[in-house]
């Protein structure tokens, strides 16, 4: 009986005190109809070796040698000391911290998390996270519709160049709300938003605007620019940015004359394995004027009995366990084991080791692209200054090519036509500091093959 | 101490990165970052020996029993862990072709079969990252379903006033209105008022079976009758799925559509708060509206191949609610602790959950406590009622709680259900010895005394803890969220 700590004796001295004859008798309310029989498709039991000697096997067959597939999950070095933390019994089996007093480790750490992502970000508040990335954008859109008091609009423009999840997820999430995402296509030279495409919009009530930046073509945005026109148009900035662009790029708190107004991004690339899509964590910013419409947990510090200082839950009236219909989300979950991953990893590395590791990847991207132009037919879709991800097109299909580069054990980049079938010879590539310029060269060696072999 | 109060500018961890500067760089120099950023400033000795500190803090199922009702605060196998943190598991990138993703895909897919076995649901999407985003997904579907046959006119959620806050949280995110039903003082759904309550707005109900009173709603088959006859459609919130796991599957009960908390009943941990995951189950009326993607399998040339079903394969699906695959990780821990445990093991969760619970009512109400439904089994989980010792000692479930820190035991569930006044909800789990439910109750028989005796004790507890009680009012009136030097 694995887990079950009961002996024989102990089992019949309970059932005494209770005043049974067996277990069954226990379950004497469910009516007998409903009593489940066996678990006929459930295995039996194995041991913990058997186990992790069947995870192990199947662990194997998803090994490859190297990946260049970023599109939302990155790839980087994580510390050795940051999991050895984080799997502590102590953080990994606390739960959510109601108890305060018994919850200063992980509530510190997440008053810890909440400033360092306001550095990273220059905003002025931050929450505990939510789920994802993707599932904060969403957050992010209803607390604009909430906080916009100049907009009575339901109705939030999003850019076309836009991670295609996070719109679908966003769409999923929203249109039982009645949220309208109006689209704006990206202009298809320098693959960002352009200013001058925005007039048509000018004068129509929307209550925010979304900027991705880096965009999901890894191009740099006017988000100086942008932000302005969207503050002129008497709408909200939505930041969704990525972290390790933040130590090399100017922070959304201060794109523009104001800043953005909320900022929300994926924190996988902080101390978290890419690991099959999750879990991670969605970090959410916003300004002091309008934290009351921010969902999830927030922590704030304050004082004990004895005037000690101590963080708790703060700000609980917005939540679903007090407000139950009137919450501002249905969401209980902070992601309180990645944020324990990500503090640590901010700490380990800090400001030098995050501007490092961002100049690195981004050396590394403007390496690979140097020599990929080199291979015949391969051009740059996007004219736009890129981070750390760029869009090479190919001249055959790129399907083929990352199939052919798959069996030299390499993952060459994203499909995307897998998102849009008119960039169906274009691959999206990320370089992280993780991969050596030798890694680079094998990348340029298997792609050079690959176009060859495929080029019609 | 904060880490940023042992920070020292000039210090840095110099193991963790190279140092290098931009090459031929396109980055524009009117978007680079002019400030610095202000993360802290230490060795790798201090980051290891802060939040090892910091660890020492907390409470955990690991340190302390944790009885904490309705969240099921049971052990969580080491082995799954591990099982979960392979190389080839961690390394793998969400997007990776199928092709080199069937060790992964296939663990994906008998999780699925497992959930169905145990629900009695015939289909199982593992997408959702929580409880919270399963039972948006399961109303979701609910409102897909109604949209599909055109019946629009079905505006309206029904939910027991027991229930969990994210229930009607969630109603509301999916543009429902809420309308409560009440529950009788034996626990149950008062299938009077429920009868009253349907109509041809009623788009579903929502409960939790065992409720959150801690009981069996034993006619649940004639409520499930009830919102079916009216059009409606029944959500099983799984949060108490621990107490009958292996004994009823709530597709047996007449449900429709249901959420699995993992980080509950399958033990995978809850890590100061998340992550979780909440994989949903449908039955026939809702198959075609799950949430993507789902694993499938196929047989080519007679070997098994495992693939990604999309909107392409399931053309009504409600759609995927996160960047990539839910959170992956955790659904490798379920899977690892479903193959440890087996069918037999699973039969054994409901019963000692439920023997454990039990044993500790039985013993806590001859200790004096006060049940709150002294004539119902209880389930895997029971609720003591402070109010008498609130009324005559001025010491309240608050109280008791805290003291029970001084103890070495993690309070139990505090003013929840709201139904019940100075709710004790209390869940010990079946992977607790009965050593440590006895100490439990001598603890709480303890307190009782102490309220007694010396009830002022109790009031200012706990006094053992790293901190006191804590001012909430301050915390919330005057926000400090972030550090600043000057604090």
């Amino acid at each position: 009986m694995p887990f079950v700590p009961h002996t024989t004796q102990d089992e019949e001295l309970m059932l005494d005190a209770i005043g049974v004859e067996s277990i069954e008798d226990l379950f004497d309310e469910i009516p007998p109809a409903l009593r489940a029989g066996v678990l006929a498709n459930t295995p039996d039991g194995i041991s913990e070796q058997a186990l992790l000697r069947l995870m192990s096997d199947r662990s194997k067959q998803d090994e490859v040698d190297l990946c260049f597939i970023g599109a939302g999950a990155y790839q980087h070095h994580i510390p050795s000391a940051v999991w050895d933390l984080v799997t502590r019994g102590e953080f990994m089996t606390a739960y959510t911290p109601y108890q305060a007093e018994a919850s200063q480790g992980t509530l510190q750490l997440i008053y810890e998390f909440q400033t360092m992502i306001t550095r990273l970000t220059a905003m002025e508040v931050a929450n505990a996270s939510v789920y994802d990335g993707a599932s904060a954008l969403a957050e992010a859109i209803l607390m604009a519709v909430r906080a916009n008091r100049k907009s009575k609009s339901r109705n939030v423009l999003v850019p076309g160049n836009l991670h295609p999840s996070y719109l679908s997820t966003c769409r999923n999430i929203l249109h039982n709300q009645k949220i309208n995402l109006q689209v704006i296509p990206y202009d298809q030279q320098s693959g960002c938003i352009k200013q001058e495409d925005l007039r048509d919009l000018e004068g129509e009530d929307f209550a925010a605007l979304v900027i991705q930046y880096p965009n999901f073509f890894g191009g740099l945005e006017m988000a100086d620019e942008l932000t302005n026109w969207a503050h002129a148009q008497g709408q909200l900035v939505i930041g969704v940015v990525n972290p390790t662009a933040l130590a090399l790029l100017a922070p959304p708190g201060i794109w523009g004359d104001t800043g953005a107004d909320i900022v929300v991004g994926e924190g996988q690339p902080l101390g978290i394995p890419v690991a099959s899509g999750g879990p991670y964590l969605g970090f959410m910013c916003c300004k002091q004027a309008i934290v009351r419409q921010m969902p999830g947990r927030i922590i704030g510090k304050t004082v004990d009995l004895d005037g000690k200082v101590g963080f708790a839950l703060t700000l609980q009236a917005r939540e679903q366990h007090i407000r139950r219909a009137k919450a501002t989300s249905n969401i209980c979950t902070n992601q309180g084991l990645l944020v324990t991953a990500a503090t640590i990893y901010m700490s380990l590395v800090g400001d030098l080791g995050l501007r490092s590791i961002a100049t690195q990847s981004h050396n590394g991207t403007v390496n690979l692209i140097g020599k990929a132009l080199d291979i015949k037919g391969v051009k740059r879709r996007f004219a736009s200054p890129v981070f750390h991800e760029i869009v090479l097109e190919l001249p055959c299909l790129a399907s083929q090519v990352l199939k052919q580069m798959c069996a030299d054990g390499i993952l060459g980049g994203y499909d995307l036509g897998a998102m849009d079938a008119t960039l169906e010879n274009c691959i999206l590539v990320n370089v992280t500091e993780t991969k050596t310029p030798q890694d680079i060269d094998n990348f340029i060696t298997s792609l050079r093959a690959a176009v060859e072999v495929t080029a019609c | 101490m904060l880490i940023y109060e042992i920070s020292s500018e000039g210090r840095s961890a110099t193991a963790q990165y190279e140092s290098c500067e931009l090459e031929n760089s396109e980055l524009p120099t009117t978007q680079l970052r002019e400030t610095t950023i202000g993360l802290p400033a230490v060795s790798e000795l201090q980051v290891v020996r802060h939040y090892t500190g910091l660890s020492k803090k907390n409470f955990s199922i690991d340190g302390e029993f944790y009885p904490l009702g309705s969240c099921t605060m049971k052990y969580n196998p080491r082995g799954a862990l591990a099982g979960a943190h392979m190389p080839g598991f961690l390394a793998r990138h969400p997007l990776a072709p199928e092709n080199v993703s069937q060790g992964y895909l296939s663990c994906l897919y008998d999780l699925q079969e497992y959930l169905k076995d145990v629900t009695g649901m015939r289909a199982v999407s593992l997408t959702p990252m929580a409880g919270a985003q399963g039972e948006f997904a399961g109303v979701a579907m609910i409102r897909a379903y109604h949209d599909k046959a055109g019946d629009s006119e079905r505006t309206e959620i029904l939910i027991p006033n027991a229930a969990h806050g994210t229930n009607p949280a969630t109603a509301v995110m999916c543009g429902y209105t809420v309308r409560e039903v009440p529950v009788t003082k034996e626990g149950d759904v008062d299938v009077d008022a429920l009868k009253a309550a349907v109509g041809p707005q009623t788009a579903g109900l929502m409960m939790t079976n065992p409720s959150t009173c801690g009981v069996f709603e034993r006619k649940i088959q004639e409520i499930a009758e009830i919102v079916h006859e009216a059009g409606g459609l029944l959500y099983y919130d799984g949060a108490n799925l621990n107490a009958i796991l292996g004994k009823v599957k709530p597709g047996d009960m007449g449900f429709d559509v249901m959420h699995m908390n993992l980080h509950k009943t399958f033990a995978t941990p809850h890590g100061g708060g998340g992550p979780g995951a909440g994989p949903v189950g449908v039955g026939k009326r809702l198959e075609p509206f799950v949430p993507t993607p789902i694993v499938g399998k196929r047989s080519t040339n007679g070997e098994d191949e495992y693939y990604w079903m999309s909107d392409k394969d399931i053309p009504d699906t409600i759609g995927n609610l996160s960047a990539f695959m839910g959170n992956a990780g955790i659904l490798l821990r379920a899977f690892a602790y479903a193959r440890l445990l087996g069918n037999q093991g699973m039969h054994r969760v409901g019963e000692y959950a439920t023997l454990n619970a039990n044993y500790m009512a039985t013993k806590m109400a001859s200790a004096g406590f006060k049940l709150a439904y002294p004539n119902r089994r209880a389930t895997h989980e029971f609720i003591v009622s402070m109010s008498q010792e609130a009324k005559e000692l001025n010491v309240n479930a608050m109280d008791f709680a805290k003291r029970l820190l001084d103890y070495g035991y993690h309070a139990p569930t505090t003013y929840f259900p709201l139904l019940v006044p100075e709710a004790l909800l209390i869940e010990p789990t079946e992977t607790e010895s009965k050593e440590e439910l006895d100490g439990f109750i001598e603890a709480m028989t303890q307190i009782l005394r102490e309220a007694k005796e010396t009830p002022e004790l109790v009031r200012s507890a706990p006094v053992t803890t790293p901190v006191k009680r804590l001012d909430d009012v301050k915390a919330a009136r005057e926000l400090n969220l972030a550090w600043r030097s000057a604090d």
